[in-house]
């Protein structure tokens, strides 16, 4: 090892040593007893819902939320993002060094590892299956991240070390193995979540109806105990896309867990069983506002420039009453926001960012400041034109609409009219990213990854998911070149120290631009049936079985 | 008519006048919300308590009632003049103004509403009232709503022009005018009421179904429509029997109207 070079995971590593240690004899004796019988635990078999079917095994390209969460399930990777602590944790890799210009990371690979058709894992697996993310020709949406990196070549250089070197360095790159689930190496780019690593492989599946996850009989955890993980026999995902109905099943006993609930669903359940209905506090799914900054919209001159218009921004912000919202529209499930980025998420969250008070009065002067003035009871522009526009979200959500309704009803009280219109999903995608021929959008989004490169694809101005005018060739403004150079910075070092600042200049660059209102952070709610033991459920997808191989199931 | 059909008339009178005259009943603006009070039993400020943004039941009731008796019954009688039109004419001419009577009925009826109707909702412009918004719903339902209709007018049409009593008016020298006014409408005219009057009903629902979709009546604007959405919420309606107020009412008012209609044609 170099001297600058970094060992992380190591004290983990001790950790789980330290488990298994003092049990060899109760490991070797399970060992031989699991060809022949389950280990005493053992138990039942678990139903969740997915909310489609999975639109692949492969967990290379698992893109839809149902193919992701059969590659969790399944997958064994490297290294795991624990979703309680949030920190990296070794799993298949024992430990990893990074050399400190961040382009290359060595790998330790655990050893007398088998999959579960019974065949070794070696380092070649692990090397096939990270040259199949990195093949530009597969498009594996998991090896985006990787190939960010530029050129990279993969080694092995012993039966139980490999290693990665990047053209260029990636930024928080041990969470990337998190997404990346490790194949035979004679199925790499090609697996289908049959043969695995992790504690279940897909047994069978009936389109539209299940997939059922089986128990991998060589699976490599073992508890405290000594007695070999998963303690259950399998897990069933129906596929079941009404909420309502997922609730009824749940009520039913005919499903255990649920991960995401909405407000509404979960006050009725917590009203009949306050012990299964569990409110976790703020998630990392932010609702949001944005107005359409786009130079080339069809939008009329004057609009445009109220929507460009920091102190508009600034004003409509300090006019919405986030408490209400959080209290009426998420039934008291969810926290005023105070950026961009939740507290949920505990590092990268600026501790010094304060909340936006709610202030009519004080929007108002913001507004007075651009020209606008009171006519009556309606705020008219400096050429005289009512302030009016329009907000438009995605129809169905209940409480998103209802948030709607309460932002007009606050915008209205300092003259502001607000066509408040639900639309079909495809439509709003279509105006918001295509035609830019709307003036605010009320949506909600799930950071699936805490780490700010991940969200490069929104924040860099040139992005094409960059909500309020994307795909920029320069950027338009300058405190959208100044977050451009925040965020490169953030990516370009390996000093988290440094990270942070940068992205925490980010997030108030944010808050003074004002170009996405944060409204609230929702809470995450989850149901838990009484029946599912050693459940801890977390903020982080998957809620409620990020822990699916310690879970069991009583009567 | 019947002293039970005076009063159905007088009783449907008075929800005509209350609702047009919604402003000086209602207790509260329709779009007020009362954030202290949200979901709120019924009480004697909140006859009909108030719904999960705090707003007054009876008065968003009251509101909504006047938006959907003025408005379905006007796409109701849009509709079903188009449908006399273009299904009538082309029976009553008979030929082959009759087949392409047919095939524009049939091609309405096979087109894939819901989407046209997405379709035409993008190409309205987002930023307008919600007045507006509501009566290009109804204009748009009554417009495209006649194919149904006018099919069966159509083939009545047809069986009129064949009939025997037409044939010896024609063969007696009646004018083709005096033969449709005298002859052939009057004994259409109780399909079209009863075509009209199942219309109305239905473009209430579809219009609460568009609402889904953003084509119905928008925020904050109340209608029948759209207070019947809070129905689906059914574990509340046992706790709360009151939400089932708005159902209440669309079920009485058009029975009344039905009890009204079906006198008239017997009459007729």
């Amino acid at each position: 090892m170099k001297a600058g070079d970094r060992l992380i995971g190591s004290s983990a590593e001790v950790r789980i040593k330290r488990r298994s240690s003092p049990c060899v004899l109760l490991v070797l004796i399970a060992f031989c007893f699991s060809a022949c019988s389950r280990p005493a635990q053992t138990t039942g078999e678990l139903r969740v819902t997915i909310k489609s079917d999975p639109k692949t095994f492969n967990p290379l390209m698992a893109e839809d939320d149902s193919s992701d969460i059969v590659r969790y399930l399944t997958g064994g990777v490297l290294i795991r993002v624990n979703r309680k602590t949030q920190e990296n944790q070794p799993e298949l890799a024992t430990s990893w060094t990074i050399d400190e210009n961040g382009r290359r990371i060595t790998l330790n690979l655990r050893p007398g590892i088998k999959f579960s058709d019974g065949t070794d894992f070696t380092a070649e697996d692990a090397v096939a299956t990270l040259k199949a993310a990195l093949d530009p020709n597969l498009h594996s949406p998991k090896g985006d991240a990787f190939r960010a990196g530029g050129a990279a070549t993969v080694e092995a250089h012993r039966k139980d070390k490999i290693s990665i070197e990047f053209e260029h360095p990636i930024a928080g790159l041990e969470r990337l193995f998190d997404e990346i689930a490790i194949s035979p190496s004679r199925m790499a780019g090609k697996a289908d979540s049959s043969v695995v690593l992790g504690p279940f492989s897909v047994g069978e599946q009936k389109a539209g109806e299940y997939v059922l996850l089986r128990r991998n009989p060589y699976y490599w955890k073992r508890d405290d105990s000594g007695h070999q993980l998963p303690y259950l026999n399998a897990v069933r995902l129906y596929v079941l896309s009404n909420r309502d109905t997922e609730l009824i099943r749940f009520r039913q006993g005919d499903i255990q867990l649920i991960n995401s609930m909405s407000p509404d669903l979960y006050e009725q359940l917590h009203s009949e069983d306050a012990s299964a209905a569990r409110d976790l506090g703020p998630s990392v799914e932010p609702e949001e506002l944005w107005f359409n900054e786009v130079r080339k919209s069809p939008l009329p001159e004057y609009k445009k420039n109220w929507l460009r218009s920091r102190n508009f921004r600034r004003a409509m912000s300090m006019a919405i009453n986030r408490a209400d919202l959080a209290r009426v529209a998420l039934r008291g499930h969810a926290t005023p926001s105070i950026g961009i980025v939740s507290p949920a998420n505990r590092f990268w969250f600026n501790q010094n960012l304060q909340p936006t008070p709610y202030d009519p009065n004080g929007a108002l002067e913001l507004l007075k400041q651009d020209g606008f003035r009171k006519d009556g009871d309606v705020l008219k522009d400096k050429a005289g034109h009512p302030v009016s526009f329009s907000l438009i979200t995605n129809a169905g959500n209940k409480p998103r609409e209802r948030m709607g309704s309460l932002v007009q009803q606050d915008l209205q009280q300092i003259g502001i009219t607000v066509n408040f219109i639900p639309l079909d999903f495809p439509s709003i995608i279509e105006r918001v990213t295509r035609t830019f021929n709307y003036d605010a959008v009320l949506l909600g989004f799930t950071n699936v990854d805490l780490d700010p490169n991940a969200q490069m694809n929104v924040w860099l101005s040139s992005a094409d998911l960059h909500e309020w005018n994307p795909a920029q060739k320069i950027p338009e403004t300058q405190w959208e070149a100044e977050i451009d150079k925040y965020m490169r910075a953030q990516a370009s070092t390996l000093d988290r120290k440094q990270r942070k600042l940068a992205f925490d200049r980010v997030q108030e660059i944010a808050a003074e631009e004002s170009p996405t209102i944060h409204l609230v952070d929702k809470n995450a709610l989850v149901a838990v049936s009484p029946r599912v033991k050693n459940a801890d459920p977390v903020v982080l997808t998957p809620q409620t079985y990020w822990n699916i191989e310690y879970l069991s199931l009583g009567k | 008519m019947s002293a039970a059909r005076w009063a159905a008339v007088a009783l449907l009178a008075a929800v005509f006048l209350i609702a047009l005259a919604a402003n000086l009943f209602a207790p509260a603006p329709y779009a007020k919300q009362f954030r202290q009070d949200l979901n709120h039993p019924p009480t004697q400020q909140y006859p009909l308590g108030t719904d999960e943004l705090g707003r007054d039941r009876l008065s968003r009731l009251l509101y909504g009632m006047r938006i959907s008796l003025l408005l379905a019954p006007a796409a109701a009688l849009l509709s079903t003049l188009l449908a006399a039109i273009v299904g009538g004419a082309g029976a009553y001419i008979g030929g082959v103004w009759d087949r392409l009577t047919n095939v524009v009925i049939n091609l309405f009826l096979s087109l894939p509403w819901l989407f046209l109707l997405l379709t035409v909702r993008a190409l309205l412009p987002l930023d307008v009232p919600a007045l507006t918004s509501v009566v290009i719903t109804f204009a748009l339902l009554g417009t495209l709503g006649w194919a149904a209709s006018a099919r069966i007018v159509a083939a009545t049409v047809r069986d009129l022009r064949n009939s025997e009593f037409v044939l010896q008016a024609r063969a007696s020298g009646c004018p083709s005018l005096r033969l449709l006014l005298r002859h052939v409408l009057p004994n259409v005219k109780p399909i079209l009421i009863a075509q009209f009057w199942i219309s109305v009903p239905l473009f209430i629902l579809t219009e609460a179904n568009l609402g889904m979709l953003g084509l119905g009546v928008t925020e904050p604007l109340p209608s029948w429509g759209n207070l019947l959405r809070e129905l689906e919420n059914y574990g509340a309606l046992a706790h709360r029997p009151w939400l089932w107020a708005p159902l209440i009412s669309l079920v009485l008012v058009m029975s009344l109207f039905q009890f009204i209609l079906s006198g008239e044609e017997y009459a007729s």
